[in-house]
């Protein structure tokens, strides 16, 4: 099978890269780029552990297809941090101990923060529902919830 | 009885709520996990499966496979060296690849490794396996028929009567007094049938590893594991390896609730880097870890319980039937050692009965065999109270077991935490809040036995006066954190100055896996020992610098100081002034401490569920949680409300949504997180917590293991809220909307 070439924007950086025909994105990234932290857990569409955003959309990397990046801006748990300044995200699911494992971290993160980007002011259900396709295995949600209510209103006050 | 190593103190660190040391990693993608790692010239391994239930497996010809390019290695089991002698650890291997049968869909057959996993799959597909489709067997009560199909022939143990298949492995019994006696002195006697379906422990992460095998047995693997040391000896065992040449690195872990306590690829994935030359890596689907990781058991409980009319138990009864999938468990034995545990009771009698089905083998699951117990015995209970026109909690607080009771399984309790449960559920306003329309609410008490076990932890005083602390258990959800609290309180300096890492299979002796609760206490155990020792050393180095005896020494609020007026006149040496010269005083200091940890602590909990019954659809919605328990003390206690969340959450999928769901030829229905649907956020509601600290005996600050028992009340007390909001008693989960509208029609 012949290669396709694909050229993105990977948190801000250029990035070029060949896939398969069925590769998915986040294969792509895992696979060929190395960005481990968008992680797979179902491959499916149901876990939630691959978020990533797709020129500003919450997508599962797992259900793009590597080919179809091609000319977008890719945003993933890699890119959110700012050099050695956490996200206020990052930083409230430190302060909460919203996690246990961490291994749904990387994909509930950039879920909240495409929640926060839409709605400074969810809601605690509001919450709740945006996140319904992240699974957490560990928390059993209370703290995630907290977390991202908090880190909305820390956003708030400082913007 | 356990050692009394409690001495009550003050804690300036335990019970902090410290951010944890691995934290920026876990929350910037950084941390590496099972299938987060690669290697240079890395080959994918895959799996060959079995279609069918249970089947003779007649051939495997796997010639076009090992043709094929980029196929470097094809196994079947027939390339497995040895037989392990020990039944355990060839039930693993069997587990790991089929032998002459395949016992569940999803079996093990063969595996290659290719150089892609493309070519992998395509090499799959080639191989030709011929098998002879044999009756299976999936139902636990089905399963001990005679006439029901057999798994293994002649597996059956002393104790197991004639008149069961030899499906049944074990039957055990526990109890004292004579039930007979003690239902005669009933005012009313509930017997109850119930049944739980399997469910999985749903870590979100898939097993996988990472393995390279040289022809002369030395090896490395790299895997995400409860337990890297029990990897390396299986491995070791079941490929005749000498267990100090392979050495087992533990990445992070994305949960694993006991179902990462054995292993599934690893000894697949040695075999294919050993026959191939080169690293291998495997990865499970998501729907590989459903059909072949282990669920739980399912099961059929029978429960009879009398009471009087003001509360007391006055006997007590139980059989417990478990089907552990294809290769023998104990959730029916541990089912009939926990049930009653929480009671005092004069006459009691449990049995426990443990059963092979056409199943993948049940791996442990957060309080292995409990939960379905405390769901008939709670809801008996329950149900008791309710006719008898009493207050669940004051019932149970009439026969909770205290200090001195004798246990429904044997031993006598020391200081235990139950009826601080029941007060402190009794006095929240959870307890006494208004209920709506629709809506009922229950309460259940959970038991969890608790371990201890091998355990191993060194501690490294480094010459800028910061502390490397090894420990051998793999951080699951914030041990980290645990140990370096526990290691700074015992040397008097600040936690972020004590860093604890997972060290490998190579640099500490053995450690038990991580299971039972055990890893705070007895990685906690182990490591204030190791501080002592560490402490003890330092004491003695600045007894030599100021020329007096140790014994004159004490070491107060970090620092080395004369114990009295006699000792001499001489300013404290700190932990810091002590190391830096430490290389002129003898050497470099370190601390070590390795034990079989006993005196683990019985753990005990109380949760209250309210939830509403919507009677046109049969849904139930959960409205409100709260979790009391014994944590003997709270080292961090945010990451000990975590664990009393997550494993209500658990049990609340459990009662209400999780199920394997088999078809009629035996394979699984729904292997993926669509069907198989766990709880999200948007099914609950907060779950509210309160940790008793009632002090374990066993353990130098008190310290009892949290992670299970959160886990064993839940499914009663929400059984007991849906059956009181329904008006109906529920006897069979999950309460899914169809089995609770039938339930309400059939009122
Ligand atoms: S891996 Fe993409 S949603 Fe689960
Ligand atoms: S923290 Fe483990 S799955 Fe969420």
């Amino acid at each position: 099978m012949s290669q396709i070439h694909v050229k993105t924007i990977i948190n801000g950086d250029a990035s070029e890269f060949l896939c398969a025909a069925d590769e998915t994105l986040l294969d792509v990234l895992r696979d060929r780029l190395d960005l481990t932290g968008s992680k797979e857990g179902c491959a499916s569409g149901d876990c939630g552990a691959c978020s990533v955003t797709m020129d500003g959309r919450l997508v599962c990397a797992c259900l793009v297809l590597g080919a179809e990046a091609d000319g977008t801006e890719i945003t993933t748990i890699e890119g959110m941090a700012t050099g050695e300044n956490l996200h206020p995200l990052q930083q409230a699911f430190l302060d909460h101990a919203a996690l246990q494992c961490g291994i749904c971290t990387p994909g509930f993160l950039v879920a909240a923060k495409s929640l926060l980007e839409r709605n400074p002011d969810p809601t605690e259900e509001e919450t709740r529902y945006w996140l319904a396709g992240n699974l957490c295995r560990c928390t059993g949600y209370d703290k995630i919830v907290r977390a991202v209510l908090d880190a909305a209103k820390i956003m708030r006050e400082t913007a | 009885m356990p050692k009394d190593e409690f001495t009550p103190r003050t804690f300036s660190v335990v019970g902090t709520r410290p951010l944890r040391p691995d934290g920026i990693d876990k929350v910037t993608g950084r941390a590496r996990y099972g299938a987060d790692i690669s290697a240079p010239g890395m080959l994918t391994g895959m799996v060959l499966r079995s279609p069918h239930a249970h089947a003779r497996i007649c051939s495997i010809d796997t010639s076009v496979a090992a043709a094929m390019p980029g196929v470097k290695a094809v196994i079947t089991r027939a390339d497995f060296p040895v037989h392990p002698e020990n039944n355990g650890t060839a039930d693993v291997l069997d587990n790991c690849m089929a032998d002459k049968k395949a016992l569940y869909d999803g079996h093990a057959v063969a595996a290659v490794a290719a150089s892609s996993r493309r070519a992998a799959l395509d090499a799959l597909a080639t191989i030709k396996v011929v098998y002879e489709v044999l009756p299976h067997v999936l139902d636990v009560d089905e399963a001990m028929k005679l006439d029901a199909p057999i798994l293994h022939k002649g597996r059956k143990q002393e104790g197991v009567p004639a008149d069961v298949s030899d499906n049944v492995l074990t039957r055990t019994e526990y109890g004292h007094g004579d039930p007979e006696i003690g239902f005669q002195m009933a005012d009313l006697v509930i017997e109850r049938q119930f049944k739980t379906a399997a469910t999985h422990q749903g870590y979100i992460e898939p097993h996988s590893c990472l393995a390279t095998l040289g022809s002369d047995g030395q090896g490395d693997l790299w895997v995400c594991t409860q337990g890297h040391y029990m990897a390396r000896n299986t491995c070791a065992e079941i490929l005749g390896l000498d267990s100090g040449c392979l050495r087992v690195t533990p990445s992070e872990i994305g949960g694993g609730f006991g179902g990462k306590t054995t292993v599934f690829l690893e000894p697949t994935a040695l075999l294919l880097s050993q026959k191939s030359g080169r690293p291998v890596k495997m990865t499970m689907t998501r729907e590989e870890v459903f059909r072949a990781s282990g669920p739980t058991a399912s099961t059929s409980i029978d429960i009879k319980i009398g009471m009087t009319k003001d509360g007391t138990i006055t006997a007590a009864k139980g059989d417990y039937r478990y089907q552990n999938g294809a290769y023998e468990a104990m959730n029916g034995t541990l089912g009939a050692m926990t049930g009653f545990a929480p009671y005092d009771l004069d006459h009691v009698n449990t049995v426990g009965w443990d059963v092979v089905t056409n199943r993948p083998k049940a791996a442990a699951y957060r309080a292995p065999g409990a939960p379905m117990a405390a769901f008939a015995v709670e809801s008996v209970i329950d149900e008791l109270a309710y006719k008898l026109g009493l207050d669940p909690i004051e019932v149970r607080l009439k026969n909770a077991a205290r200090e001195g009771t004798k246990s429904a399984y044997g031993p006598t309790y020391p200081a235990i935490g139950l009826e601080a449960t029941l007060k402190a559920a009794k006095s929240h306003p959870h307890w006494s809040a208004p209920l709506g329309e629709n809506q009922g609410r229950g309460v259940a008490c959970g038991f969890w036995f608790n371990f201890g076990g091998d355990t191993c932890v060194s501690l490294m005083v480094n010459p800028d006066g910061t502390v490397s602390l090894s420990e051998g258990n793999p951080d699951i959800g914030g041990s980290r954190a645990a140990m370096s609290m526990m290691a700074a309180e015992e040397l008097g300096i600040p936690m972020e100055r004590v860093r604890t890492i997972i060290a490998d299979t190579a640099a500490l002796g053995q450690n038990e896996v991580t299971d039972g609760s055990r890893v705070t206490f007895a990685v906690g155990l182990a490591t204030i020992k190791a501080a002592r020792h560490a402490i003890q050393i330092m004491v003695e180095r600045a007894a030599m610098t100021w020329g007096i005896d140790p014994e004159a020494v004490e070491w107060v609020d970090g620092a080395a100081q004369p114990a009295g007026p006699n000792a001499g006149k001489h300013p404290p040496m700190s932990l810091a002034e002590i190391a830096a010269i430490a290389s002129n005083t003898g050497g470099p200091i370190s601390g070590h401490f390795e034990v079989n940890a006993e005196g683990a602590g019985v753990s005990f909990g109380t949760h209250i569920a309210d939830t509403e019954v919507d009677p046109e659809t049969g849904a139930v919605k959960i409205i409100r949680y709260t979790v009391f328990q014994d944590a003997g003390k709270a080292v961090h206690p945010s990451f000990v409300e975590g664990q009393l969340q997550g494993g209500a959450v658990q049990g609340i999928g459990w009662a209400l949504n999780e199920e394997y769901i088999y078809g009629k030829d035996g394979t699984l229905q729904n292997a993926g997180f669509l069907d198989y649907r766990i709880p999200v956020a948007s099914d609950l509601p907060m779950i509210d917590t309160a940790i008793l600290e009632i002090p374990n005996p066993g353990h130098p600050y008190g310290v009892r293991g949290v992670g299970e028992t959160g886990i064993v009340p839940p499914l009663a007390a929400v059984a007991n809220s849906v059956s009181r909001a329904a008006g109906v008693r529920m006897t069979s989960l999950p309460m899914s909307p169809p089995k609770v509208l039938a339930a309400l029609k059939k009122m």
